[in-house]
């Protein structure tokens, strides 16, 4: 894999580093433990996508919320590799839940950079359209029939709507900008 | 085991109705069998997981709102999706444990009129077998073991991680799927690695991991002899089943590794045809497992 420009280090200035981050982050359901992390590094090392990417290191994500790397952080798009398997809140010593870490720097990513990468709001806008993730072609339902097996059941897409009103998520789908791809 | 049939609303999902019928029709055949009801599941809507990347709310409320609906007809869900389970399963637990995050979610659920009571559970296939049907049913259901058969089980990350969440199966060492083969009959292969992860979740995001990580599952499952692969999600049947000719492309090299849903193994050994377990939808075909199996 080469190195793409972003991805070339730059050195940390101290003016970049915003020393509340970390207490900001810790308030948030699921990262109250960031602060524990002691850098051991058995996230990274049991990380199955650490082992085939030069750059997703949850370890260093753990380090750059606890340093106040704020806008770096939350540019990076390594973030969106985490598979979500979990291993590395079930090996970390100090029970920091670095997968929800990574999760809530994710939908704090949303806001802070404008952008997603598209595949989420494809899926985003399919659940308000019929209330699945998908949009089930006619033929697949069609197929049910034939092969013996009951109509999925009538969703309620408005009410899915409305849930992502409230939540205040519809408005930013609306604005955000997508990109495609995380090398 | 009490006398009574065990009783479910069967919560698909998104993936299986979308592109995976195999592992309904084969799941349905099989659990009928086994005395098991499904009542369908009405008005549920995905399950929450695949937004939670990007607004842990929506997700939360998306799961809320069909744990409500359950709530409502006064049963249990079943899940077939490694997902559905671990999302539905682990809010159901923290609103059921905490009540500040339930008030709060029970603001937008009172939109229209729903709230979290906390009053069903929610299980995934393999627990229900383990659990609700019992090893000894299922044992006696089978009339035609597969004893030629050597196999390989991938349970996925979600029905046993986080282990301090979901608290069944042991994550580092699990047994429950692969006590549920062995009851059919075929050998359960171990092999490296086991527990990791399929890669699915982003292959909408990268092109090159995923890939990477199947094909070393893949490597590390055929090393050991395994003729078919056995799953118990849809996502991980679709990285290894569907993107398998895309896994051998990328690689240069060719596996030819049947995947099969657990219950379409279990239904073999129970005496349905091949056809009634859907078995000819699958990517990879598994024609001279099932020759073995007719011997």
């Amino acid at each position: 894999m080469s190195e793409t420009q972003e991805h070339v280090p730059s050195v940390i200035k101290a003016e970049e580093l915003d020393p509340k981050f970390k207490y900001e982050i810790s308030k948030i359901h699921g990262a109250e433990k960031i602060m524990l992390c002691y850098q051991c590094g058995t996230c990274t090392a049991d990380c199955p996508v650490s082992r085939f990417s030069d750059f997703y290191r949850p370890r260093k994500i753990a380090r750059m919320v606890q340093l106040g790397l704020k806008d770096r952080i939350l540019s990076d798009k390594d973030l969106w590799l985490c598979t979500t398997c979990y291993t590395c809140i079930d090996h970390c010593p100090q029970d920091v839940d670095i997968a929800n870490v990574v999760r809530v720097l994710r939908n704090l990513s949303l806001k802070h950079t404008n952008s997603m990468p598209l595949v989420f709001k494809e899926l985003a806008g399919n659940l308000m359209k019929t209330g699945f993730v998908y949009v089930i072609p006619e033929s697949r339902h069609k197929r049910r029939t034939q092969t013996g097996l009951p109509p999925l059941p009538k969703t309620k897409p408005e009410e899915i709507t409305k849930l992502f009103e409230i939540i205040g998520f519809k408005n930013l789908l609306e604005s955000v900008e997508t990109y495609e791809k995380v090398e | 085991m009490t006398e009574e049939e065990p009783r479910y609303l069967l919560f698909l999902g998104c993936v299986i109705p979308y592109r995976l019928a195999s592992y309904e029709i084969s799941a349905r055949k099989v659990l009928a069998k086994l005395g098991v009801e499904l009542v369908e599941m009405p008005e549920y809507n995905c399950c929450g997981f695949p937004m939670d990347p990007v607004n842990h709310d929506v997700m939360l409320a998306l799961a809320a709102r069909n744990l409500c609906v359950a709530e409502r007809e006064g049963m249990n869900i079943l899940t077939l999706c490694n997902g559905c389970f671990g999302t539905l399963y682990k809010v159901n637990k923290t609103l059921k444990e905490d009540k500040e995050e339930r008030a709060r979610v029970n603001k937008y659920l009172n939109e229209f009129g729903m709230e979290f009571k906390g009053t069903i559970e929610v299980k995934h296939l393999v627990y229900a077998l383990a659990e609700d049907v019992g090893f000894e049913k299922i044992k006696n259901a089978v009339k035609k073991p597969l004893t030629n058969l050597r196999v390989a089980q991938h349970g996925g990350c979600h029905i046993v991680r986080p282990k301090n969440l979901i608290e069944k199966d042991d994550p580092e060492n699990p047994r429950l799927l692969k006590e549920l083969i062995a009851l059919t009959g075929a050998k359960c292969l171990d092999y490296m690695d086991e527990a990791e992860c399929c890669g699915n979740p982003i292959i909408g995001v990268n092109e090159i991991i995923p890939f990477q990580m199947a094909k070393e599952k893949l490597d590390h499952i055929t090393a050991v002899g395994a003729q078919a692969l056995i799953t118990v999600c849809p996502f991980c049947h679709m990285m290894f089943d569907m993107n398998q000719p895309r896994v051998e492309r990328a690689f240069n090299e060719k596996f030819g590794l049947p995947v099969l849903h657990y219950p379409q193994l279990l239904g073999l050994a129970m005496g349905f045809l091949p056809e009634e377990l859907a078995l000819n939808e699958l990517r990879v075909k598994p024609a001279e497992l099932l020759s073995q199996v007719q011997e």
